[in-house]
């Protein structure tokens, strides 16, 4: 069953003479449990189709089918954040400064109506290897790494079935960027989720996801598997010339 | 517990409770706050006028509304009046002992009721943007093109006269700077991503205005509010003096000024001494909020 399907995408900001199309007529697919990377360099659009499927975008046309529902305009309902949510680039961003690890996770499972507050907060912090002692402390006094923990504890307090990650990693010490991408592997098997993973990094794409899309200028300009890069099978010249690109690096 | 164990379980890196938490935060702030000479020379102030205020009966040589015509305008330093006596031969020291309870009740009405409603209008106008934004700051910036202490006697005038309608008209003429300051703030913190978090997580406006933008806000309103505290207790003591503020015989210090000034060549001091009251508390307040400011700054991360 496909969990995600998107058609002939187009994300805009601005009107008129200022209007800037970052993505142009984007498709792909991505199966249940499957997790599908979009790799690109940076202004490629590739973060701005995560936007626009979470309602953050400005305008968009085209189709977003998440499990079966269409989405339109910028409205999601709550049996979408129950079904998708995001980690996003930066967890120095993404936490309140002034709310307690407590008070972040407590408010989203709250937010998703659940009741047993205590027990399943301190379930999340476990299940995201941070512990009961972290429980009280503000983002200033977290790592980066340990913020990211919590952001994508947050992500998962609902129980969705997909998580779009955006660059989850690129901000992070490159120590503790491994760490996080071994966390997440161990989150999809473990509650068996759909990754739709955004990175400007050919590595990381090509260790977490099954299938990646390569986007360049707003366009996806190939769809391929992560065999097929791994054997350096890219078709596209773009795809290529990243590729070689990331092995010289 | 022994003080080192209260201080350190105050200061520790992983809190156990809610409670703890939130002690901990508090007692970070005051440690900030207490580096601060100035500050805590403000606050030490502040903390004095609120004692002289609650004791005034007992601190007070004299009953501040009793004349005594044959012992008028007495110098500094006189037998049993320290500060002098004024034009009915009242007791100076016992008025301004008696004015700080208008000054803090004035002070107190208008921190109630300015920043409040600034930070209401600058929210919401911050958050919904659009018209609803339109419509709001443009109703700030009529308030904002009127001259304070004009605006202020208009609603006076049409009010009647007397301190809580001088508060009342301070608040109305107070509040559109706070509206503009919640509006910027709300503007760049609406766009963040821990914004962008808890709305994919359904929080409503609501909840996403009252419970995540207002914390970040009402730090820099602090600031700005006791910074403004001063020329508040100022305008209050400028509409006293025009006599639409505190009528007498009460003793607030703008009106003993007024009072004072028709003998200001010959006794200096019956005007002179409540003008050093408003200076010293206005003095306290700018020094205290600009402590404040170095505690409650959201963009400061060493905290």
């Amino acid at each position: 069953m496909t969990a995600l399907q998107i058609d002939t995408l187009d994300v805009w900001f601005g009107d008129g003479y200022d209007r800037v199309d970052a993505v142009k007529g984007a498709s792909f697919a991505v199966a249940e449990g499957e997790s599908f990377g979009l790799v690109g360099e940076s202004g490629s659009g590739k973060s701005t189709i995560l936007r626009a499927i979470t309602g953050l975008a400005p305008a968009w046309s085209g189709s977003i089918i998440v499990e079966g529902m269409a989405l339109t305009g910028r409205k999601r309902n709550r049996a979408f954040y129950k079904t998708v949510q995001m980690v996003f680039q930066d967890p120095y961003a993404s936490l309140h400064p002034r709310h307690t690890v407590d008070q972040v996770l407590s408010e989203t499972l709250t937010l998703h109506g659940l009741t047993d507050i205590d027990t399943r907060v301190m379930k999340l912090l476990d299940d995201v290897g941070l512990g009961g002692k972290f429980r009280f402390r503000y983002p200033h006094q977290l790592s980066g790494g340990q913020r990211q923990r919590v952001a994508i504890a947050r992500a998962l307090a609902g129980e969705p079935d997909i998580l779009l990650l955006d660059e989850p990693t690129s901000a992070l010490d490159v120590s503790v960027q491994a760490e996080i991408l071994n966390l997440l592997t161990d989150l999809r098997d473990e509650h068996g989720l759909t990754y739709l993973m955004v990175s400007h990094d050919l590595a990381v794409i090509g260790h977490m996801c099954d299938r990646l899309a390569v986007m360049k200028e707003g366009e996806i300009v190939e769809v391929m598997t992560a065999d097929t890069l791994r054997q350096n099978n890219a078709q596209h010249p773009y795809s290529r010339e990243l590729l070689n690109a990331s092995i010289v690096a | 517990m022994s003080e080192l164990t209260l201080r350190q379980w105050l200061l520790t890196d992983a809190p156990t409770s809610r409670r703890h938490a939130r002690l901990a935060s508090l007692y970070q702030g005051w440690l900030t706050l207490r580096g601060n000479t100035m500050a805590m020379f403000g606050l030490g102030i502040l903390i004095a006028l609120v004692l002289m205020a609650l004791m005034a009966p007992l601190l007070a040589p004299y009953d501040p509304f009793v004349q005594d015509l044959s012992n008028r305008l007495q110098p500094l330093g006189t037998e049993g009046h320290l500060l002098g006596t004024d034009s009915l031969g009242r007791d100076i020291l016992s008025r301004l002992i008696y004015g700080s309870r208008i000054t803090l009740y004035i002070v107190a009405l208008v921190a109630l009721i300015a920043p409040v409603a600034g930070l209401l209008v600058g929210t919401v106008a911050g958050y919904a943007g659009g018209w609803v934004d339109v419509v709001l700051m443009r109703i700030t910036d009529i308030f904002l093109a009127f001259p304070r202490l004009v605006l202020a006697l208009a609603f006076v005038a049409a009010l009647g006269a007397g301190i809580e309608n001088a508060v009342l008209a301070i608040s109305l003429t107070a509040w559109p700077p706070y509206a503009r300051i919640a509006r910027a703030e709300t503007l760049t913190i609406r766009s963040s991503d821990y914004i962008s978090a808890i709305r994919l997580q359904g929080a409503g406006p609501l909840r996403i205005i009252t419970k995540h933008i207002w914390p970040l806000c009402i730090s820099s309103l602090i600031v700005r509010v006791t910074l403004d505290m001063a020329g508040i207790i100022l305008a209050a003591a400028g509409l006293g003096f025009l006599g639409l503020g505190a009528q007498p015989p009460s003793p607030e210090w703008g009106a003993m000024i007024s009072e004072g000034r028709r003998f200001i060549l010959d006794h200096w001091w019956v005007a002179t001494m409540p003008g050093l009251a408003i200076f010293t508390v206005s003095l306290a307040f700018n020094l205290l909020g600009d402590g404040l400011r170095d505690v409650l700054d959201p963009k400061d991360d060493n905290r």
